[in-house]
């Protein structure tokens, strides 16, 4: 378990992460959702021990890392932002130096190996230099290097980022699997990315946590109103404009007319569906009805309202 | 030590899967053989002092260039992140990387024992005490200027930068005993006690005084525990 309490980290005067605070249970596959420079790398990089925190504490299984650095990175896998690698070295001889320095020789490593290898689907490269692996490959290169331990937490930085869309799913089914026995942290700009693989999103702006919660709980916090689409024939302005006298519960926001068509835009809120009312209001009125758009507000709308206004509409 | 010796295989192997060591073993060889071989049929003496007069002036520049890239590379390439995120304490991975960075240059001085073997064979009343002073001398420079060279390659993620404060630190060392005329008179026994020449001098010529060795060792120390600080401060900023 990890858990972290009023974390923050300034670089001189900038502030880049800002007293946050947030647990993750064994078992759990959390996302870690925000825009570039919100913060992602240097929280990751402060819970893997790679950067002190200026004020606030991280403890993983009850070990505070300020005391316990050591014990905890034998704990965790982490895989960095830009997966850094040794271009000159084979396959077989870069994890052999990484599970080295995790005391993982002889026997017990050729196990490991065999298990990466699986996972990660190495099979291929294993005598090859890094230098000529594909992109791919490096990456779940990078992956097994941060599995060779065989870790209880895995930390991983943008694991997908560069791959092609085979290669993501791919990786995405293995930190599923992973997730099953695991903690696994996962930061990403993409959201699709994350809500395809994770239990949990927490989404960061600006250094502070803007958000936290399964997808469902997001869309029901954060959902605004809807916004209703509508392209009528024979509306005038005065009964567009005038509908919220009769409809209190649906407000007029834009009216456009494109060739005798006129495209409508109406707002409700989200636990309203005033359709009926409207669809007798627009007979009532004349106008015929072409086309009736409800469009619900997304994960991808509040992660933009979240990380866009520096958390204004949280 | 299990993590020292893992840090110091994967630097040797670095360096002989690439031209550096090979080039590095080279040049050393061809450039202190050169000046030895001039002169050693000419003065006709049999003894090694030419080849350690000019193996100095070779490392000034061999060593910055061999230990440029011990740690900027790290930083450089983003591996220092990797292996900051290990159970490995910054001590194991400094001493690791001098060490191979010191075995370099012991290789090359091993190389240069072709030129022992020649005298052995041509000359006469050979004085192996001496010699062996004047290598043990040669190593102990060696060492020093690797661990400046390593603390060069600390403070910057710039392979060439690291090479240039690596020069300027050692040409200082080197040379404060020859600036000992501009200094005040005060001054010129600090001067002359800092500098590695004077040491390497003493020990060159056969006296191994325990003041030369703490020197050698006290220099050595002193520039892996600054190498360990600059890398444990960056983790603070």
């Amino acid at each position: 378990m990890i858990k972290i309490t009023d974390l923050s980290k300034n670089y001189g005067s900038v502030e880049a992460v800002k007293s946050i605070s947030f647990d993750i249970q064994n078992g759990e596959i959390v996302g870690f959702l925000g825009a570039n420079g919100a913060g992602k790398t240097t929280t990751l990089k402060m819970m893997t021990g790679y950067l002190v925190p200026t004020t606030g504490t991280i403890e993983v299984n009850d070990l505070n890392i300020m005391d316990h650095t050591r014990e905890i990175q034998k704990q965790i896998g982490y895989l960095p932002e830009l997966n850094p690698l040794y271009s000159e070295m084979r396959v077989y001889e870069y994890l052999e130096f990484l599970a080295s320095i995790r005391k993982i020789t002889g026997r017990p490593f050729k196990e490991a190996l065999a298990r990466v290898f699986e996972q990660c689907g190495l099979q291929g490269v294993i005598h090859k230099n890094i230098s000529d692996c594909s992109k791919g490959y490096k990456q779940r290169i990078g992956l097994a290097a941060s599995m060779i331990h065989d870790p209880k937490i895995l930390i991983l930085d943008e694991p997908v980022s560069g791959l092609d869309p085979n290669q993501i799913v791919e990786i995405r089914g293995l930190i599923k699997s992973l997730g099953k026995e695991k903690l696994v942290f996962m930061s990403s700009h993409i959201l699709q990315e994350i809500q395809a693989t994770v239990d949990r999103i927490m989404i960061i702006n600006q250094g502070e946590i803007v958000a936290n919660g399964t997808s469902d709980e997001l869309m029901s916090n954060f959902m605004g109103n809807v916004l209703l689409n509508m392209e009528v024939k024979g509306a005038e302005t005065e009964s567009v404009e005038h509908i919220q006298a009769n409809l209190p519960t649906v407000k007029f926001i834009s009216m456009k007319d494109v060739s005798g068509v006129q495209q409508l835009q109406f707002e409700y809120g989200k636990d309203q569906d005033p359709r009926e009312e409207l669809f007798k209001y627009a007979v009532e009125n004349n106008w015929t009805i072409l086309k009736m758009n409800p469009h619900t507000t997304n994960l991808e709308d509040i992660f933009r309202n979240l990380t866009t206004d520096g958390g204004a509409n949280a | 030590m299990h993590n020292i010796r893992t840090i110091f295989r994967r630097e040797m192997h670095s360096y002989f899967n690439s031209p550096m060591a090979y080039i590095f073993l080279v040049i050393f060889t061809v450039v202190s053989g050169y000046f030895f071989t001039n002169t050693f049929f000419l003065f006709g003496q049999s003894d090694l002092r030419v080849l350690f007069d000019i193996v100095p002036l070779v490392y000034l520049f061999f060593i910055p260039a061999v230990s440029m890239g011990l740690i900027a590379r790290e930083n450089n390439i983003g591996t220092m992140e990797t292996i900051s995120t290990m159970p490995l304490n910054t001590y194991e991975f400094v001493l690791g990387k001098f060490l191979a960075g010191f075995c370099l240059i012991l290789l090359g001085l091993v190389a240069t024992s072709i030129h022992f073997f020649t005298l052995v064979s041509v000359g006469t009343n050979v004085d192996f005490g001496a010699i062996f002073s004047g290598y043990l001398g040669l190593a102990l420079m060696g060492a020093t200027f690797t661990a400046i060279g390593t603390y060069a390659s600390s403070v910057t993620e710039n392979q060439v930068v690291a090479f240039i404060i690596g020069v300027f630190l050692v040409l200082v060392f080197y040379m404060l005993d020859k600036t000992l005329v501009f200094v005040p008179h005060s001054l010129a026994g600090i001067f002359q006690f800092l500098a590695v020449d004077y040491h390497l001098s003493n020990i060159s010529r056969g006296v191994i005084d325990s003041r030369n060795l703490i020197y050698f060792f006290s220099m050595v120390g002193f520039f892996i525990f600054l190498t360990i600080q600059t890398l444990e401060v960056r983790r603070w900023k």
